[in-house]
């Protein structure tokens, strides 16, 4: 337990540490300053760089043995061939991978998912949906998610944890064939992770327009502020 | 450099050495990610030097490297590859290679004789006849191909940790080098080698290995994707130099382990 309250004692320090040497408000104001702190802004961008070398190096993958009757265009696609695509994936995958376990340890320590993502609650979701759609939701106060931003982080962090598993399932169906069981077996893994993939781009498409349409928000996700 | 690249008793000479520039992006360059920076974003962030000149392809082999030895950290011995019933066996199981099936090379059984060679004791060449008198074995199991598709087939054999010990080969040696009758080629780790899975395949589904599917001889790994199971199997040798492989060189990963 103290061990705990040491960890977060530290990674506030962390997330405030930027600010301290700049800032001469008092702590409990300068809390509210930071939208995003150092290390979401960190693994954010990282995250992003991964995920696009991911899905281009995923889709020229699959066009090797296409689980539907359609391929992705090769001017979308990284690798040129299947085996620069693979080179690229198998790469890539450990800047997802280790990049989303610190940011999944240091959003569960510093209780920044609990703060920011939690609750979602059915009554706020139907407003802020019927809000979204009409283009009246609020973005006055970046540091605050609406319920509908809270279900679609959380949704795409969990599709990042599924497409992170049903990939290692794929990759190791002997070795790891417990985790390949789960996910009801090699074909089925296989479908698993494009259909998480799916549900990323699908959010990244949302979440772009979004930054183009906030332009605040993006600023927000490069200095903090 | 290996007694086994000499002319090959019962093969058709215009079947060696099949290329396989059809599959490849552009057979006349170097290198093989050229072409490949296709990803506006990326190419905005990074500059496209990055993402398809010679400074990517090296970087990126040696994160294969690296993913070789993960892999082989990662590979237990005793950890046995699913077996599935006789039902689920794909049929017809599919033929895949780098050549259409038609042009699948053509091996004299009569003729035929595994050379084999490298840090073993007894290198007497083996006939059809003496490898179908050894104990055998049967496995169902899948093979993964590293295109993503996978097809469940039955496979039965000489164990090749049973057949590494009547050659009296050095185990501790690190890898078993396979040659082809086309001029494919593979090499692998002892570890899967020894694999109580790994087969010297003489048949499918409990017929003679057909042509298509590798006669005479496949060595069959159900812990390795497909392209890592050397079909037209006509020389093997223990080594402890990493004679690379056909699709290796070409840029899979060498270990490709499931």
């Amino acid at each position: 337990m103290v061990r705990y309250i040491a960890l977060r004692t530290l990674f506030k320090d962390v997330q405030f540490g930027v600010m301290a040497s700049i800032d001469t408000a008092p702590a409990s104001e300068r809390t509210h300053l930071v939208i995003h702190p150092i290390w979401v802004r960190i693994t954010h961008w990282i995250n992003a760089l991964a995920m696009v070398v991911m899905i281009g190096s995923g889709w020229e993958i699959y066009n090797a043995s296409p689980l539907f009757d359609f391929t992705f265009s090769k001017s979308i696609t990284l690798g040129g061939w299947l085996a620069g695509a693979l080179l690229w994936h198998f790469a890539a995958m450990w800047v997802l991978a280790v990049n989303g376990v610190v940011y999944l340890i240091l959003g569960l320590v510093t209780g920044r998912f609990r703060r920011k993502l939690w609750p979602i609650r059915r009554n706020e979701l139907a407003a802020d949906f019927k809000a979204a759609l009409t283009f009246k939701l609020s973005h006055a106060d970046l540091s605050v998610y609406n319920s509908v931003q809270r279900l679609l982080y959380l949704g795409v962090i969990l599709a990042g944890v599924v497409i992170v598993l049903s990939g290692l399932a794929i990759w190791k169906p002997v070795q790891l064939q417990e985790l390949t069981a789960l996910f009801g077996g090699y074909e089925a893994a296989r479908y698993v992770h494009f259909f998480a993939m799916a549900a990323i781009v699908g959010f990244l498409v949302v979440h772009v327009l979004l930054a183009i349409i906030v332009p605040r928000s993006l600023r927000a996700m490069l200095t903090g502020r | 450099m290996l007694r086994l690249r000499k002319a090959i008793p019962g093969v058709d000479p215009k079947l060696l050495i099949k290329d396989a520039a059809k599959l490849m992006p552009d057979p006349a360059r170097r290198l093989f990610l050229r072409g490949a920076a296709s990803v506006g974003a990326l190419t905005l962030l990074t500059g496209c030097d990055i993402v398809d000149g010679p400074s990517a392809e090296r970087a990126l082999r040696v994160v294969s490297r690296f993913n070789d030895r993960a892999q082989a950290w990662l590979f237990n011995p005793d950890k046995l590859a699913p077996e599935y019933s006789e039902s689920e066996i794909k049929r017809p199981f599919p033929f895949n290679g780098y050549y259409p099936e038609d042009e699948a090379p053509e091996v004299d059984g009569a003729d035929f004789k595994l050379e084999v060679g490298g840090l073993i004791e007894n290198k007497e060449p083996w006939t059809l006849e003496q490898l179908y008198a050894l104990p055998q074995v049967s496995q169902i199991t899948r093979l993964v191909c590293v295109e993503g598709w996978s097809a469940i087939g039955s496979w039965q054999g000489v164990r090749l940790s049973e057949f590494l010990k009547r050659l009296g080969a050095d185990t501790r040696a690190q890898y078993v080098w396979f040659q082809c009758a086309e001029g494919y080629s593979n090499t692998i780790d002892m570890a899967t080698a020894l694999h109580p899975q790994t087969q010297l395949t003489l048949r499918f589904d409990n017929q003679i290995l057909p042509r298509k599917y590798g006669f005479p001889m496949r060595c069959r790994m159900p812990t390795k994707l497909g392209f890592k199971n050397p079909k037209y199997v006509i020389g093997m040798h223990v080594t402890n130099k990493d004679l690379g492989g056909y699709w290796e060189d070409r840029g899979y990963n060498w270990h490709s382990g499931l």
